[in-house]
């Protein structure tokens, strides 16, 4: 019996000992009319040699395209190291550390990554890991909520450059609390959100000001003068950021005069494989002011009885366990896991190999953008300083040319028309650290042929110089 | 020590970063970071070793037996890791188009039939990322169908006093009030509290059956028909789905909405705290509300089921699809245990667990619950021997430690005093048990010799018992550079 240990000597014993005729007068408390007798629908068992069959062929089957998709999940190198520590028993088959002295690893571990994401991001304090990036943003929505005792009103300014799967997320989680979201609209020419359209709201009760860094087209946003238009008028400032990305760009803390209050955004760049979209893990930092308003779990560092270092969890009367019904939220893991290879990651690039990797996003796409703009009538649509993803407007139906492209193995980008039909026929590209010169040549190839037959521009393939 | 600790200014792993330095001209200077963020600087040795040394310090499942109530702790197979990090399927990008997604869409689609059926609901969405956001979809699909029907009157949710923390957590999240319902001498829900307080206002109950009493509430058909008829709802909290899997439904228990705990019931690892997985399933009314993306068949094609799709659904609670490398996980083992495997879980763990609980029982220790069969787990009092002897629940979890096993849950659920919630899941052998069971009744004579002792413990881990309060206090959450 698969994963079952017991002899058949070993159930007699066993029954014996309870004093049951059989495995089923165990079950003698259930109503008879609820017992069931078949499972029709479900295959019968495979073995392990069966379901690897399968699984490789299924896994075959899709491929591996070449992939100049970004939009809020990046294809980076993981170095090897990463996931077959991670993946060690005592990581991967242990729960959440209520043990504190049997979990010294995890525990440490964690209070680990709260250092990193701390000194990553300028922020005072960390938790331990949140869903995702969506996830995690509305939960700091709701932080925010709860956090600013000045605000009566339950109003969020949330961008049209936030990533719109983030903003159907909070919606969709906070929407029962009667919180409100204010969209504000971006600049058609730098496809950022001026500052200047804050001006309307001058004077206006909001809990808080979402600022996301790059935003979801890629495009650097005006943080400090966004983050002192916040606080000027009452509002809390939410950082949503790429934490690869601040390797290289000023951290949230820093953010104007005061600082973002709190910050959030999706971890995936620090040592998740792409995975389908998942699992990956969402963090939260925040200024100490904050901490006990933060939702999820949190590590701190104390003593045993000799005095000796240990780490526990912490600030646990905030948790659902607790508090129940008046918990900071429902939420009771962390993404252990993820977050064990986003330490391990963190620690083996250490902040070189972060900027590295993150200079090498931000001059790949400068290549990509240039190999592809070469195309006739393939335009970057915004003018503004971009990190590694950038909006192309294409001159032939975006979605056609998307499949052509993957038929030709290349994920060419994603199409901005189910968003942002305001864009017109436009994609949104993202070159990582992985793609070479060679990639992105034979990208801008396809792509000029794919256009030429589509009938987009009626130019050679060549492209121009 | 920490990693930081062994950190040396210009020290780092070049083999993992690319060679040249790309040029950053074009960024300007203003967007840019003043000083470089302090992390480790440590070689690619260094940092294997440090984090190859630390998980020496975790007690798991592949290395100790792990009983921790409500949270089955079963044996993770290695299998399930290997298979759903194959290459073609660990690099897909979530945007990627249905082309070339078949073969993990087949995987998605037949893990949400499998779980259909198991649980004999009308249809499964595997999106919710974990357990409770599992809840926060179902509670939040409750409160879309009586809105949906105008009704909205319904402002409040029943759960038992015995529930889950996650259940009045959520009800809060979901816009809803929350009222307790107590729970009678025998274990079962309170029939006639029940029928006293519902009405309605009712809009659901959020119940754990098993509950976490380890006992299975035999009038939850009655349950289902007095919150029915007052227009309510039944939200099944699947934790306890381990208990029962392939034995009885959900679905046939009169339930409208489930969560499953894919960590739990179909093996996927708990990986220090996450990540799980929470699909949901429903009955015939809520099947539009159902949280997407979600996958379907024409044919032999398979497609995803959006927002577009689904104008009234709750919608999407995670930036893509989900933990999807969990759920593959899980649709390995679901595949391996096949029809014939699942109620066998379901057996060999209440086996487990009431063999487990007669022997305490006949060593001297108090069932919460002694007039009542166990299910998958089962729940002992030690408030006789806190009060004779000065030597509690925590006492006597921290002295497990020192005998190679995790301790069981403690202090939940909270209703009974002094408790240990001991759940043992079907993957142990007998001797597995009688070891722990051998360590239980060494604890207790030493509480009865030496007390002082077993206040003390552990005493062979990394650290002793640790100050929480000091922690609490004296909040520490992050080294500093400059901090020792």
């Amino acid at each position: 019996m698969p994963f079952i240990p017991h002899t058949e000597q070993e159930v007699q014993e066993m029954l014996a000992a309870i004093g049951a005729a059989s495995i089923d007068d165990l079950f003698d408390e259930i109503p008879a009319s609820l017992r069931l007798s078949q499972l029709d629908a479900i295959p019968s068992a495979l073995s392990e040699m069966e379901i690897e069959h399968l699984m490789n062929k299924r896994a075959l089957q899709d491929g591996q395209p070449v992939c100049f998709l970004g939009a809020g999940a990046y294809d980076h190198h993981i170095p090897a190291a990463v996931w077959q520590i991670t993946t060690r028993g005592e990581y991967y088959t242990a729960y959440t550390p209520y043990q504190a002295e049997a979990s010294q690893g995890t525990l440490q571990l964690l209070y680990e990554f709260q250092s990193m994401m701390v000194a990553l991001t300028g922020m005072d304090v960390s938790n331990a890991s949140l869903y995702d990036g969506a996830s995690a943003l509305a939960e700091a929505v709701l932080m925010a909520v709860r956090a600013n005792r000045k605000s009566k009103s339950k109003r969020i300014l949330m961008p049209r450059t936030v990533h719109p799967a983030y903003r159907r997320v909070v919606r969709n989680i906070v929407k029962n609390q009667q919180i409100e979201l204010v969209e504000l609209p971006f600049d058609p020419h730098g496809g950022h959100t001026d500052p200047a359209v804050l001006e309307q709201y001058q004077g206006e009760d909001f809990a808080a000001l979402v600022i996301p860094q790059p935003n979801f087209f890629g495009v650097l946003e005006e943080v400090d003068a966004l983050t002192d238009w916040a606080h000027a008028n009452g509002a809390l400032a939410i950082g949503v950021v790429n934490p690869l990305a601040l390797a290289l760009l000023t951290p949230p803390g820093e953010w104007g005069e005061q600082g973002a209050d709190i910050c959030c955004g999706e971890g995936q760049p620090l040592g998740a494989p792409l995975s389908s979209g998942g699992p990956y893990f969402g963090f939260l930092c925040c200024k100490q002011a904050q901490v006990r308003q933060m939702p999820g779990r949190i590590i701190g560092r104390t003593e045993d009885l000799d005095g000796k270092v240990g780490y526990t969890l912490t600030l646990q009367a905030r948790e659902q366990h607790i508090r129940r019904s008046k918990a900071t939220s429902n939420i009771c893991t962390n993404q252990g896991l993820m977050v064990t290879a986003a330490t391990i990651h963190m620690a083996l690039l250490g902040s070189e190999g972060l900027e590295r990797a993150a200079a090498a996003c931000f001059g790949n796409t400068g290549k990509l953008v240039d190999a592809l703009g070469a195309i006739p009538g393939v335009t970057p649509l915004f003018d503004r300083p971009a990190f590694h993803e950038r909006v192309l407007r294409l001159p032939a139906p975006a979605g056609s040319v998307l499949r052509s492209l993957a038929a030709h193995n290349v994920l060419g980008g994603l199409d901005m028309s189910r968003d942002y039909p305001e864009l017109g026929d436009a994609i949104l590209v993202c070159a990582t650290e992985k793609r070479t010169e060679d990639e992105i040549a034979a990208y801008a190839e396809k792509l000029a042929r794919v256009i030429q037959l589509q009938g987009g521009v009626t130019c050679g393939l060549v492209p121009k110089e | 020590m920490l990693i930081f600790e062994q950190s040396k200014s210009g020290r780092y792993a070049p083999a993992q970063s690319p060679l040249d330095k790309a040029d950053l001209s074009s960024l300007p200077e203003q967007f840019r970071r003043k000083r470089s963020a302090a992390l480790p600087e440590v070689s690619e040795m260094q940092a294997v070793r440090h984090y190859t040394r630390l998980s020496r310090k975790n007690f798991s499942i592949d290395t100790q037996f792990y009983p921790l109530g409500s949270c089955t702790m079963k044996y993770n197979p290695r299998a399930c890791n290997s298979l759903a990090s194959l290459p073609g399927l660990v690099s897909r990008h979530p945007e990627a188009p249905e082309s070339h997604s078949q073969g993990f869409m087949a995987c998605m689609y037949e893990l949400q039939e499998m779980l259909r059926e198991v649980t004999g609901m009308k249809a499964v969405s595997l999106s919710p990322a974990a357990g409770a956001q599992g809840e926060f979809a179902g509670v939040a699909m409750i409160r879309a169908y009586h809105e949906a029907r105008g009704d909205s009157a319904r402002c409040e949710i029943l759960a038992p006093d015995a529930a889950h923390g996650t259940n009045p957590a959520t009800a809060v999240m979901c816009g809803y009030k929350v009222r307790e319902i107590p729970t009678g001498p025998d274990g079962d829900v309170d029939l006639e509290a029940l029928k006293a307080v519902v009405g309605p206002q009712t809009a659901g109950i959020m119940l754990t059956n098993p509950s976490t009493l380890g006992v299975f509430d035999r009038k939850i058909e009655a349950i289902a028909k007095t919150v029915h008829e007052a227009g309510g709802l039944l939200y099944y909290d699947g934790a306890n789905l381990n208990a029962i899997l392939g034995k009885v439904r959900p679905g046939t228990m009169g339930f409208d909405v489930i969560h499953m705990n894919l960590h739990k019931t179909f093996s996927t690892p708990h990986g220090g705290g996450g990540p799980g997985a929470g699909p949901v399933g429903v009955s015939e009314r809520l099947v539009p509300y159902l949280p997407v993306p979600m996958v379907t068949r024409d044919g032999d094609h398979y497609r995803w089921l959006t927002e577009q799709d689904c104008p009234e659904s709750i919608g999407r609670l995670t930036a893509f699809a989900g933990n999807a490398g969990v759920l593959l996980r899980a649709y390995v083992y679901a595949r391996m245990l096949g029809r014939e495997g699942m109620p066998r879980v379901a057996e060999f763990s209440t086996l487990n667990a009431n063999y487990m609980l007669k022997q305490l029982q006949s060593i001297g220790f108090q069932a919460a619950y002694p007039q009542r069969r166990a299910t998958h787990e089962f729940i002992i009092t030690l408030k006789k021997q806190a009060r004779e002897l000065g030597v509690n629940t925590m006492d006597f979890a921290k002295r497990l430690l020192d005998y190679g096993f995790h301790a069981p849950t403690t202090y939940f659920p909270l209703l009974v005093p002094e408790c240990l919630l001991i759940e043992p899941t079907e993957t142990e052998d007998k001797a597995t048990l009688d070891g722990f069971i051998d360590a239980m009744g060494r604890i207790l004579e030493e509480a009865k010799e030496d007390p002082e002792m077993v206040k003390g413990a552990p005493y062979t881990l990394p650290v002793k018992r640790l100050d929480d309060v000091k922690a609490a206090r004296e909040l520490d959450l992050a080294w500093r550079p400059g901090s020792n």
